[in-house]
This record gives structure tokens, C-alpha cells and sequence, in this order.
């Protein structure tokens, strides 16, 4: 069975870079290209068949950065997934290919921050209404945004 | 890298040709005749009081009705968010709301009165809507808690309705974050009090000092 060592020595080996973090997790920081790379790899070779959750950090004029946690059940490790977008781009490659588990959690990123996965196939809101005008969660929007007639 | 595509595919589910609730919600929305009762009680009535004399029968019997409404409000049990487990709380035995003739009651059809209980988001305001105006006159409604009243801890979100009253007319606020359930009891006997002072059918009284 894998252990977090022998982990981080693989992804030293095919991505060139150290996995920080320490124990038993393992935080990877990737290009926005090698990001499905990345999770096919965390996936078929590390093991990590258990997605946890994805979200992503508005870091205002450095531009996006999505985030993920996928685990190992088995080897009891997790590899936390970065990548920054760069100024001003809001698409990414979509995990949904990899993990069915990565559906919801790519369309409440694209209701909550606007980042477009491509190669999701059902890529809509998912918490606000069909209607809704902007993403909430960006440094950009507003707090007290008008909602006639209801704010 | 080669990528496995994943095995189980789902069926689509049966709603999927709608894109959305709300979608849905608009091909049911037309609806010119509205909910009200006919217009005919409200002349006859007016004939009757404006009878010399007439007005001692529709007092005595506005005196009847009212009675008769304020001792069977039913609650549509409509619970939002943690201010929905101090409705139930109410509505159990220790509290026993029965006993002042509520029945909550899971059909807006055959109910009287709405407890908004907990924040409206505005994904859920038409729905809220919705069911409201499914509800026949008379009709009235309690505003829960802080989050119904105003918008409460989350008045500066940016998805969540600043009071329910911009959504539906309230008659009741009661405030508290949560209310426990005397509040609210007590809410609900200021409201039986509201509507023993209604004037002729189905209409609100003036605010008064006793009442409101």
C-alpha cells in the first residue's frame, strides 16, 4: 500500500514539484494545463478515488485560484489539489471526467466565483436561481447589491 | 494521460425539461381570477349595513364570524429554517396550540394562517409567494423571528429577502432569534386578538390600541 512518502516521491518524479504540507497530507500546487493531468494522476496512481470538496480563492488582482481535496481511503492520505487561473482568466479544466463526485462541486464554484469548467457537461447554477445576476463569492461583488423587489 | 470514463450513467430525471422551478412556477402563474371570493358578499353585506338598522345584524354577526374565525385558525406548517423547530415545539403537546383550536395543517388549501418561520432566501420568496396566495380568504400571516422580520444576522447577505414583508402582508411580527415557544404563543393570541376586531367579512380593521 502507498504511503504518503512513497506519494510525494511520485509526484516529485512526474510533476517536479514538492508537495508541501505534512503527515498525511500532501498539498500539490500545479499549472492551470496540468490541472487534469494532475487530477488523473492523483486519481489512477495515487489512489485517491474519494473527492472531498472544491472550492476556489479570489486573490483580487492575481486573479483566481481553485482548490480541491481528494483523499485516499485506503492508504488513509489526502492530496490537496491548487492551481491559480492568473489574472483576469476564468476557465479551467473541468474534473468532472475524473471524479463524478466533482459535478456539484464544479457548478457551485461556477455559481459562486464564475469560473468556467470545460468538459463539465451540465455546467449552470446550482444554489442561486437560473436568473441570478453575477457570482457572490468574488472580492467584486458587492455585499448590499440590490435585489428588487425583495433587497 | 488516459482518463477512464465513468461507469454508471444515470438516466435523466423526469423534471429535467424544465430548466428550472421557477421555470415551472411561471406556466402556473396566470390566474386573472385570482383567489378571492366572489364580490357578491361584500355588496350584499354593504346593502345590509347601510339598511337603517342594519347595522346591529352585520355587528352581531361580524361578532359571530370573528369569533367563529379567531377560535379555528389553522397554521400551514411552513418551517424555513431553525425557527421551524420552536414551531413544532409549539405545535406539540407541551405548549398545545390545539387548545386554542390551530390544527397545524400540511395543505395551504384548507389553512388560515402562515407561520413564516425562518429567513426567506430569494430563491424561495415565489415559492413562499405562491403558496400564500394559495391560501383562502381570510387569510393571515406571522412573521417568526428576526430573519423573517428584517432579515436578521442576515440582512447583508447578498441571496436573503429583507423582511418577509416585502413579499406577503404580515399581521404578526414576532421578534427573537429564535422565538421560544411562549413567544410565539403569545404571538399567536395577539393575532386572535387582531382578528376578533375585524369589520365586516373578510377585511382588516383600523389599528387600534387594544389590538395592535
Amino acid at each position: 500500500m502507498l504511503t504518503p512518502e512513497q506519494a510525494r516521491g511520485l509526484v516529485k518524479e512526474r510533476f517536479g514539484v514538492t508537495a508541501s504540507g505534512e503527515g498525511s497530507l500532501l498539498v500539490v500546487e500545479a499549472p492551470a494545463d496540468r490541472w487534469l493531468p494532475l487530477g488523473g494522476f492523483a486519481r489512477e496512481t495515487l489512489g485517491c478515488v474519494y473527492f472531498s470538496f472544491m472550492t476556489a480563492v479570489d486573490w483580487k488582482e492575481q486573479g483566481l485560484e481553485v482548490v480541491a481535496r481528494v483523499e485516499n481511503l485506503d492508504a488513509n492520505f489526502a492530496v490537496f489539489m491548487k492551481t491559480k487561473l492568473g489574472a483576469g482568466e476564468t476557465r479551467c479544466a473541468s474534473l468532472q471526467p475524473v471524479w463524478r463526485g466533482a459535478d456539484w462541486m464544479e457548478r457551485e464554484c461556477y455559481d459562486m466565483f464564475g469560473i468556467r469548467f470545460e468538459g463539465h457537461p451540465d455546467l449552470r447554477r446550482i444554489l442561486l436561481p437560473q436568473d441570478w445576476e453575477g457570482h457572490p463569492l468574488l472580492k467584486s461583488y458587492a455585499v448590499d447589491t440590490p435585489h428588487p423587489p425583495y433587497r | 494521460m488516459e482518463i477512464k470514463a465513468p461507469t454508471p450513467q444515470i438516466p435523466p430525471a423526469v423534471w429535467t425539461e424544465f430548466k428550472d422551478l421557477q421555470e415551472w412556477e411561471k406556466l402556473h402563474q396566470t390566474r386573472p381570477e385570482g383567489d378571492r371570493h366572489s364580490a357578491l358578499f361584500e355588496t350584499l353585506e354593504d346593502g345590509v349595513f347601510n339598511f337603517p338598522g342594519g347595522f346591529i345584524v352585520t355587528t352581531v354577526a361580524d361578532a359571530f364570524f370573528n369569533w367563529a374565525r379567531k377560535s379555528s385558525v389553522w397554521p400551514v406548517t411552513f418551517g424555513l429554517a431553525c425557527c421551524a423547530i420552536e414551531m413544532m415545539a409549539t405545535f406539540a403537546s407541551r405548549f398545545d396550540v390545539e387548545r386554542l383550536g390551530m390544527v397545524p395543517f400540511a395543505s395551504p388549501r384548507h389553512s388560515d394562517l402562515m407561520i413564516v418561520s425562518g429567513s426567506v432566501t430569494i430563491k424561495m420568496a415565489p415559492m413562499l409567494k405562491r403558496i400564500y396566495e394559495q391560501m383562502p380568504d381570510p387569510k393571515w400571516a406571522v412573521s417568526m423571528g428576526s430573519c423573517a422580520n428584517s432579515g436578521g444576522p442576515f440582512r447583508h447577505g447578498y441571496h436573503v429577502v429583507k423582511g418577509v414583508d416585502r413579499v406577503i402582508p404580515v399581521d404578526v411580527y414576532v421578534p427573537g432569534c429564535p422565538p421560544p415557544p411562549d413567544s410565539l404563543l403569545y404571538g399567536l393570541l395577539k393575532l386572535q386578538d387582531q382578528i376578533s376586531h375585524f369589520r365586516k367579512t373578510g377585511r382588516r380593521a383600523a389599528p387600534t390600541e387594544k389590538s395592535d
